[in-house]
């Protein structure tokens, strides 16, 4: 394979080989870490669970307090982040099986639940599974538009795309129940693809998992409150929204700003190890950020990292970023980075962009909408397979 | 009570109460079960006495069980099987082990070097068939060497404390008196109960190893005896053998303790592969478990295929298996391990 990616100085062209010398510095990158994980990143991991349970305990304990605003207020606050640490943080990382390795039941991946309503079993196949091993190719991975937004020009448009906004902000405010709808690909029971049957056990699952997530925040907590029974549970449902808001535009940010790159089957088709890896590095986009930032994200805007190596404890990836970073420089591959407003800006632009007809942005209409809407010039990033070159950029 | 606990675990959902109070204070639990160390004897060398103090969850042993052992050691746990040296009733809460320290082994070297009482460790009920039968046979022949002797000195003071009267020998095969643990205590005995004989070899120093005229010396009647046997490979070889040539091997009952660290060349990729729980058997080619399986004709789960999934985990439950990717070998038993980036190096069992 060869790849050409368009800089500032013209185009570039990885050999072959340097694409296998790439794979070989990360995988040397990973056995570095892999040698190093110990006492340090268990500590790690469990102060961060002790920040989220104390986070938790004041949240519902400040709820008995809810008649007054600002106590209602921290405690939301309070709820809000414990259900961001132990989504992201820790739910998210450890179902990778990052800290399996520690052999600690409670933080092994086969068992771990999260605090939301997605059946861990059913998110590790449609994550884990599907999305990190087929990252950003058409067809395979139904991260790219989650099966109902068009996120991607290799998206083909059609009318239900006109509601492309609408549909993402849906999409946001309900994200712990997308997330747990994924793995049904219910578009795919609509064009055929897929039975009802197959579907019967994951519905299963997921009337069990979410049955109990509403019994906690919506019936149980509100109740143990007392007369506070309405103001409790609102409370409870604005911690879960805050939550919901906020995973989905870290998650967003992280393979839809503009920049980053999809792939056909055809060119992803019998890759090597260093092609593999080249692709998640195209493919994702970081957030640059705080130290805390970086951790109320899951490390999630280390999603370069993240997507090099799912499995290392997500508290080193800031370390190995500058070394992930330097060699992109080194090939010239675009490292894609930079704070959270530019990068969700991004992605709501194409959002609205792809809700419209590319006919319609090409034609002589199109200096007439608003800038935002304008199709943006392409990132000139062109893979090359056997010598034919195919058009793969954004 | 119950109905106290169900609400407790609905307001915990997903994660069970067990991972908030432990946060608080490790003994307090509600389902996991831990011990705290109360007392640590380093007196007899080369070996370590431990006593511990279950939490509730504890229900009692058998005589000659084992129990399983928790200790975080580089941010990793270790779990190993020890056998407590307690009469199985013995009824203070207390568990005291007595376990030798391998110069390899990293849990009893990390204990050796690290135990203090107050130290809390991890907990596993006790298990293994390993035991005396509820109806107690009339005579009772205990062979055991090294640190073997510790599920049988578990029956010997069982046996003590019923008053059992039927005949008993207790032979133990140890390097040198001093290297005995709880010598004092074992000589007490035979001073107290006619009835119970115990035999001290010294093979390196009186030169006598295990052989069916020291059988016939030490217990005559072992024909109609009962025998319990743990020890080192040699000893339970030659015991083993006396047995089956004297059409005994039914009366033999054995308890083997395999050493923790396997020494096995990586190279080496001959051998079998046991797929336990499906029945199935297949010779180790270098290929990772995964291809293994599915040549065999099994079908595990699987996804990426290259180890970054965790879809195709499953427990090896005793062998070595070579990481494919980084080249490291691990033998702990009973351990989840990915199909897809792991080999077997010589004989293998998977739960599969
Ligand atoms: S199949 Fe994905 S880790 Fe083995």
């Amino acid at each position: 394979m060869t790849i050409l990616t368009e800089t500032k100085d013209g185009p570039l062209v990885l050999s072959p080989d340097q694409v296998e010398e790439i794979g070989r510095a990360l995988d040397e990158l990973r056995a570095r870490v892999v040698a190093d994980l110990g006492e340090r990143d268990r500590e790690y991991i469990y102060d961060i669970i002790k920040a989220q349970r104390g986070f938790e305990i004041a949240g519902r304990g400040l709820m008995y307090l809810g008649f007054l605003p600002p106590f209602w207020l921290a405690g939301v606050a309070a709820l809000s982040v414990s259900k961001i640490l132990d989504n992201m943080e820790i739910g998210h990382n450890v179902m990778h099986g990052q800290y399996d390795w520690m052999r600690e039941p409670g933080l092994n991946s086969r068992v771990f639940e999260w605090d939301n309503v997605c059946p861990g079993d059913q998110w590790k196949h449609s994550h884990n599974y599907m999305h990190h091993t087929y990252t950003n190719i058409h067809g395979r991975d139904r991260d790219i538009g989650y099966g109902v937004l068009r996120i991607d020009e290799g998206q083909d448009w059609n009318p239900y795309y006109l509601g492309n906004p609408v549909y993402a902000f849906l999409l946001m405010v309900f994200f712990e129940w997308g997330v747990m709808l994924h793995d049904l690909e219910a578009d795919n029971i609509v064009k055929g693809k897929r039975s009802w049957s197959d579907l019967k056990p994951l519905i299963k699952g997921q009337l069990r998992k979410s049955g109990r997530q509403v019994l906690k925040d919506y019936v149980a907590f509100p109740l143990l409150t007392g007369p506070l029974f309405l103001s409790t549970l609102a409370g409870n449902a604005t911690a879960n929204l805050v939550r919901n808001v906020w995973a989905y535009s870290i998650i967003f940010c992280g393979h839809f700003p503009s920049g980053v790159q999809t792939f056909t089957e055809e060119e992803t088709a019998e890759e090597t190890r260093g092609e593999w890896y080249v692709r998640q590095m195209l493919g994702s986009a970081n957030i640059s950020g705080s130290p805390l930032f970086h951790i109320m994200s899951g490390n999630l805007s280390h999603q370069i990292e993240h997507h090099l190596f799912p499995d290392l404890p997500a508290n080193r990836y800031p370390q190995i970023a500058p070394e992930v970073r330097a060699l992109c420089e080194k090939f010239g591959l675009p490292y894609n980075t930079g704070p959270l407003g530019k990068q969700i800006g991004s992605v709501w632009a194409k959002i609205f962009q792809l809700a419209l007809p590319p006919r319609v942005q090409e034609s002589r209409l199109a200096k007439f909408l608003p800038a935002a809407l304008r199709k943006q010039p392409t990132s000139g990033v062109i893979v090359m397979r056997q010598q034919s070159p195919t058009e793969a950029g954004v | 009570m119950v109905a106290l606990l169900d609400l407790v675990q609905t307001l915990t959902t997903p994660h069970p109460v067990d991972r908030y109070l432990e946060l608080v204070r490790p003994m307090l639990t509600v389902r996991d079960m831990r011990a705290r160390i109360i007392s640590v004897d380093r007196s007899v060398p080369g070996t370590i006495s431990l006593s511990l103090r279950p939490t509730r969850q504890w229900d009692g042993l058998r005589a000659g069980q084992f129990l399983q052992l928790g200790v975080v050691i580089e941010g990793v746990r270790h779990l190993r099987c020890y056998s407590p040296v307690n009469s199985q009733h013995d009824r203070r809460r207390r568990l005291d082990l007595t376990l030798r320290v391998h110069p390899h082994g990293l849990v009893s070297r990390y204990l050796h070097e690290h135990a203090r009482p107050g130290m809390i460790v991890d907990l596993e009920p006790a298990s293994g068939v390993f035991h005396l039968p509820d109806h107690r046979p009339a005579r009772v022949l205990l062979i055991s060497g090294g640190s073997g002797i510790t599920p049988v000195l578990s029956m010997l003071r069982t046996l003590v404390d019923e008053g059992y009267s039927g005949d008993v020998v207790f032979l133990h095969y140890a390097r040198s008196p001093e290297l005995v643990p709880h010598h004092a205590e074992l000589a007490e005995i035979a001073a107290a109960h006619p009835n119970i004989a115990v035999e001290m070899r010294y093979p390196e120093r009186d030169g006598r190893g295990f052989d069916h005229d020291e059988l016939v010396r030490v217990a005559p009647w072992f024909a109609e005896a009962q025998t319990y046997l743990c020890g080192p490979p040699p000893l339970m070889e030659s015991v083993r053998d006396v047995y089956s040539g004297a059409d005994l091997s039914e009366r033999l009952h054995t308890e083997e303790f395999v050493a923790s660290t396997v020494a096995v060349d990586s190279a080496e990729v001959d051998g079998t592969t046991t797929f336990s729980a499906s029945g199935v058997t297949a010779e180790n080619a270098g290929a990772s478990l995964l291809e293994q399986a599915e040549g065999a004709g099994l079908r595990p789960e699987f996804g990426c295929r290259m180890g970054i999934c965790f879809s195709c985990t499953s427990v090896r439950r005793s062998g070595c298996t070579r990481n494919l990717r980084t080249g490291e070998l691990e033998a702990d038993p009973d351990q989840p391990i990915q199909l897809c980036v792991q080999a077997a190096v010589g004989d293998v069992d998977i739960e599969i």
